[in-house]
């Protein structure tokens, strides 16, 4: 493949950013946003080209039929030393080219939907700067051809994440909210440094292709190496993995996520469900040779994803706001690829279930971006048309909005896992591997998986059916075409996803496999969803006092949910009590007053001994004199003792 | 004597300073400090060319240049000049922010004074750089000191007597230190009976200092240069320092000023002494790994710009400090990065608070807000610079950072692994931590300061930049992107001589 399409496909995007954010000032509304729509256009369409034609043309299959991982540039960006260098390039396989597909798609059509959501609003081309910033940042990340690239990407992601939450950066909430979410990644990303350097020290390289292809070398390199216990590679992997958590919003450091919604809607779908925060199972996925090393790393994946599905579809059933129900969800469906990917690993070094797992894992990860996004979307066009973001001011919405509604039970149906839309195939699939690396495993997602069918009903039936509040004159509607495209587009590819023959395509040793559904797990796990889906429609389908009952049974429970657990006041106490009362502040007041006054009193010293002396000098003579005298009485003393 | 190009970097700001003495006019000096400053920018970048060219003839000379000549015969003292590829970044340094920190004192009042300081300092500044010989280093060093009293004192702000008190004896008192290990140096300088010499490529080339001397001179000359680089627990005039000063001088001084302590620990105090630099390096690096530390948690609580930023320069000249002191090539080029990555963005900093101290007349966090709807170009230009401090890639601070990190650990791991033991270690990942106290001090005052609602309602009369000042922020933040976006090129400028002569000096890797 020429290095002309690659090198274009991150060239367009950051051009348009430097353009759109130099001279957008200038420019009118409309032309910043076609602009940016024709930018990123021509971008999906080169995206799928070398997409496309990784996966069909022949030259990147082995006679064995394993997809071959190719480099198709990499330019020395930062020698370190000989061996460590960071280079950029453009590396396509498997996983990055499908992040290719997922990325532009959903990039483009944000963009075109942000031509309708963003109507008017100041600043209209700094948006388009930042969303073109935003997606060379991430495509940069998914082709990085060694470990210090994606570290660069990540932290640019984030740093546009920053840019895009803030950016209604006159209300306190989006400022106090995007500087917790670079804050949060921030310290998640020093793990990851942390891990880089320590795997680099050992192995002696950044790039992916050394680490993955022959592994079992990395293992001997750092055979022998403990730190407290755990091997340094566990160190390592573990460390890179914290940076993972991070970015996808694992427990404990999830706390960003919800608040992350107060940026523009349309940014919500693209940055917080689709793409960035996936990033984290990216660099699971990308590193996976390295993590099957070590059991105890791949342990540590599957036990924090599980946790992390549970907790958040347990806040999810009890929040208000809309777009924080969404949030949730993304983290426990994010946390579903990540047990995946843990589950893969069959703690011998080698693969269960034939990989099940991993194919699981990305094609998850591809059937979310596009239904998450389609929930987002179909959320950003209720929000449009409502003017906020609580269910409590929505209601009876399915007679003024079919389309939004149709959309988003689509997108409520394949999240909830109802065949024969796609969450239903890529969940199943994570069942599959959950059930066969450990029943316990399998029937915990399942719970989970009920949950989430659970909540996304109660979502829409608070919304669309329900009590309908009084919209007075402003009656809510479908909104206008460039969002409406949007919205039925996901919608079509979330019915039709699913039969992707998804393991011809992305497999952990990149060889095709083929998928079978185990009817056992398929049905009891349709089976679950449905109860579940009957009981929050029992629940919800019109106005009664059943939630408000089933509230006060069980008000601890409900409070602890509907707070989140307290994380948020947890983190509040650590940062503002402990560490800034109880570090920086005495620090700052040491500097001053032990320090500062150390050298003060040198000073002072320096100046009450020269106050002391200087009366010497008071030019009486008879006090010269009488010194004289005294002077030279001891002198002549000392000479006469001296002599004696 | 003209005939070495390096002389020009003080000929010419001495030119300027008889130039600007004969100015009638506010456009005449102007006209001197900007044509003045370009053309030092011009050598700079001649000097980097040709460099550059001499190097990829095969020139394998630690230092180009190199020329002498003899001031005063009985001591030995020569004015001797030579560069290697971490002078030459510094000259670029230091006549990029000259440059911008003319345009930045624009309309100061009394500019003829004003400008004849400003530019007597850059005369110490250049002057130290481009020399080789440890006293006439010494002189250059001293000269830049003490224009800093007069600039600080006359047209400071708040408490400037008191600062510019505090930041004259301080560095001064550091001055006494290095003047006696300088001396020391040069009566060690030459084995028994041979010729005493005051040159650095001498020193070196006759490692003859004894090793007793050494730790009882590296102390010395580490501490020295080290209050100038603001080492925790000599970094109080810092803050007091900075906050009083006006926007050029503060700009001059975080940018350049406080590297030639940098510079100093590195081509005096290591590159004489590499046995005691081994041996005693743990102290400094306790120390200065504090301060890295530090400085980040004080800016935590500053509520006055300028003392953040201080503080946050406290941090950030903490790791220069810190990196040399690893004793690794990678973490050395580092630090040389951090260097001109620091000077540059703290310049920027710097020029962009005087600008809004300039126009609001408060520098507190809290009697400001809103500043992005207001003045929306310095605005932009503050999350740029708040960007590169916290280490943005693609911006000058990720780069020098990554590198520090990455050569730390490599030589904290080697020292652990080797069994001795692991101080570096520890404090490489102490450092580390850094790079998130960064966030949350920058991002706080981005928070508090540009975005949300306006604070005060008089702020919306204000104006945003002129093109003066437009000019000298734009210059900055090129330089600071230049650097993130092509950190190569510095990198190989920097070790292109610096690792052989590494190789050979410190016997280190």
């Amino acid at each position: 493949m020429g290095i002309t399409l690659p090198l274009l496909i991150l060239a367009i995007p950051l051009f348009m950013f430097l353009l759109l954010g130099i001279a957008g000032v200038k420019m009118s509304h409309k032309l910043a946003g076609w602009l940016g729509c024709l930018g990123m256009g021509t971008t999906l369409v080169l995206a799928y080209t070398v997409a496309l034609t990784y996966y069909f043309c022949p030259e990147f299959t082995a006679e064995t039929g394993e997809r071959i991982q190719t480099i198709v540039f990499n330019q020395t960006w930062l020698a370190f030393t000989q061996n460590l260098v960071i280079s950029l390039g453009f590396l396509l396989d498997p996983i990055s080219a499908l992040m290719l597909i997922v990325i532009t798609t959903i990039s483009f059509l944000v963009h075109l939907y942000s031509l309708g959501y963003m109507e008017g609003e100041k600043g209209f081309q700094r948006y388009y700067a930042f969303l073109s910033l935003f997606s060379f940042s991430m495509l940069g990340l998914v082709v990085a051809t060694n470990i210090f690239q994606m570290y660069i990407f990540w932290e640019l992601v984030g740093a546009s994440s920053y840019l895009l939450i803030g950016f209604y950066y006159t209300k306190h909430s989006a400022v106090a909210a995007s500087k917790k979410a670079f804050i949060v990644t921030r310290f998640a990303d020093l793990g990851f440094l942390i891990g880089i350097l320590v795997l680099s020290y050992y192995s002696q390289t950044f790039d992916f292709l050394k680490l993955t292809t022959d592994s079992q070398w990395v293992l001997a390199s750092t055979q022998g190496a403990t730190f407290m216990g755990a091997s340094v590679l566990t160190w390592a992997l573990v460390l890179i993995f914290t940076g993972g958590m991070g970015k996808s919003a694992m427990m404990p450091l999830h706390i960003w996520l919800p608040d992350a919604m107060e940026g523009p809607t349309p940014v919500s779908a693209l940055i917080h469900a689709a793409t960035m925060v996936v990033a984290g199972v990216f660099l699971v996925a990308r590193m996976f040779p390295v993590y099957l090393l070590e059991e105890s790393a791949t342990m540590i994946v599957a036990v924090v994803g599980a946790v992390t599905a549970f907790y958040a579809a347990m806040v999810a059933c009890t929040q208000i706001d809309i777009k924080r129900v969404l949030a949730f969800s993304t983290i426990s469906q994010i946390a579903f690829m990540m047990v995946s990917l843990g589950v893969a690993s069959n703690g011998n070094g080698d693969v269960c279930h034939h990989g099940l797992g991993y194919m699981a894992s990305m094609f998850h990860m591809f059937t979310h971006a596009m239904f998450k996004a389609l929930l987002f979307l179909g959320a950003g066009a209720l929000i449009h048309a409502v003017h906020s973001n609580d269910y409590t001011a929505m209601g009876g919405l399915s007679r003024y909005m079919p389309v939004t509604r149709w959309t988003f039970l689509i997108g409520c149906l394949a999240i909830a896992g109802i065949p024969p839309f796609s969450g239903f195939f890529s969940k199943d699939e994570i069942l599959s591997a959950a059930y066969a690396w450990s029943p316990f495993m399998g029937v915990w997602m399942t719970i989970v998986a009920a949950m989430t069918a659970f909540y996304m009903f109660r979502l829409y039936f608070l919304i669309f059916r329900w009590d309908e509040p009084d919209y007075g004159h402003h009656t809510p509607h479908d909104p206008p075409l460039p969002m409406m495209i949007p919205l039925v587009f996901l919608a079509a590819v979330s019915c039709v996803a699913g039969f992707i023959p998804f393991g011809h395509f992305v497999t952990w040793n990149r060889m095709p496999y083929d998928i079978h559904l185990d009817p056992w797990i398929a049905c009891s796990s349709v089976a679950v969803a449905i109860c579940a889906i009957c009981l929050a429609a029992y629940m919800y389908r019109t106005k009664n006092p059943l939630p408000e009952k089933m509230k006060n049974a069980m008000p601890v429970l409900w409070d602890w949910c509907h707070h989140r657990f307290y994380w948020d006041e947890l983190y509040m106490f650590i940062t503002h009590k402990i560490i800034f009362n109880g570090v920086c502040r005495p620090l700052a007041w040491f500097d001053r007053h032990i320090i500062d006054g150390t050298m003060d009193s040198f000073a002072a010293v320096t100046n009450k001994l020269s106050r002391v002396i200087a009366p010497l000098q008071s030019g009486q003579v008879q006090m010269y004199v009488f010194v004289y005298i005294i002077g030279a009485l001891l002198l002549g003393g000392i000479t006469v003792l001296c002599l004696i | 004597m003209f005939e070495n190009i390096l002389i020009y970097f003080v000929v010419i700001p001495l030119v300027m300073l008889g130039l600007l003495a004969l100015c009638r006019d506010i456009k005449q000096i102007r006209a001197v400090a900007v044509v003045g400053s370009l053309g030092l920018i011009a050598l700079s970048v001649v000097t980097l060319v040709q460099y550059l060219g001499m190097r990829a003839a095969g020139v394998e000379d630690p230092m180009l240049f190199v020329d002498s000549w003899t001031w005063f015969a009985p001591l030995n003292i020569h004015l001797a000049v030579g560069v290697d590829g971490i002078s030459i970044a510094m000259l670029l340094l230091s006549s990029i922010i000259v440059f911008a920190g003319s345009f930045a004192s624009w309309t100061i009042k009394e500019p003829k004074a004003f400008f004849l300081w400003l530019i007597l300092l850059s005369v110490g500044v250049f002057g130290f750089f481009i020399s080789i010989d440890m006293f006439t280093m010494f002189m250059f060093y001293e000269v830049a000191l003490i224009p800093m009293y007069l600039l600080i004192g006359v047209w400071g702000s708040g408490n400037k007597n008191y600062s510019a008190m505090k930041l004259t004896l301080m560095l001064m008192g550091g001055s006494a230190f290095l003047m006696m290990g300088l001396i020391g140096i040069y009566y060690h300088s030459a084995p028994e009976g041979g010729q005493l010499t005051w040159n650095l490529l001498e020193i070196v080339k006759n490692a003859s200092i004894p090793h007793g001397w050494q730790s009882f001179l590296f102390p010395m000359t580490f501490v020295g240069f080290g209050v100038l680089g603001a080492m925790f627990p000599f970094h109080t005039w810092s803050p007091d320092g900075h906050a009083s000063a006006p926007t050029a001088v503060s700009m001059l001084h975080a940018g350049v000023l406080m590297k030639l302590g940098g510079y100093g620990c590195f081509r005096v105090a290591i590159y004489t002494m590499p046995q005691a630099a081994h041996e005693l390096s743990w102290i400094f690096l306790i120390l200065t790994g504090i301060s890295v530390v530090y400085g980040a948690f004080c800016a935590c609580v500053k509520t006055d710009l300028k003392y953040i930023n201080a503080y946050s320069s406290v941090s950030h000249c903490g790791l220069v400090l810190f990196a040399i002191l690893m004793l690794n090539e990678t973490a050395m080029t580092g630090a040389i990065m951090q260097m001109l990555s620091h000077g540059l963005m703290t310049a920027l900093f710097f020029a962009l608070i005087g600008m809004i101290y300039g126009r609001t007349h408060t520098r507190e966090i809290t009697q400001m807000g809103g500043m992005m709807q207001i003045m929306p170009y310095l605005s932009v230009c503050y999350v740029i610079a708040g960007m590169a401090s916290l280490g943005l890639p693609g911006l000058s601070g990720f780069v020098a950072e990554m590198t520090i990190f990455v050569g730390s650990f490599q030589a904290g791991m080697t020292d652990y692994l080797a069994g001795h033991g692991s101080l570096r270690l520890v404090f490489t990942i102490i450092a580390c931590c850094s790079i998130v106290i960064t966030a949350v001090y920058i991002l706080r005052v981005v928070g508090k300061l540009l975005f949300g609602p306006v604070h005060d309602e008089h702020h919306r009369t204000l104006t945003d930049a002129t093109w003066w000042e437009r000019l000298s922020t734009v210059t900055l933040i090129i330089c600071v992107a230049a650097i993130g976006c092509f950190p190569n090129f510095f990198n190989n400028l920097i070790n292109f001589t610096f690792k052989p002569a590494i190789f050979s000096v410190l016997g280190m890797n």
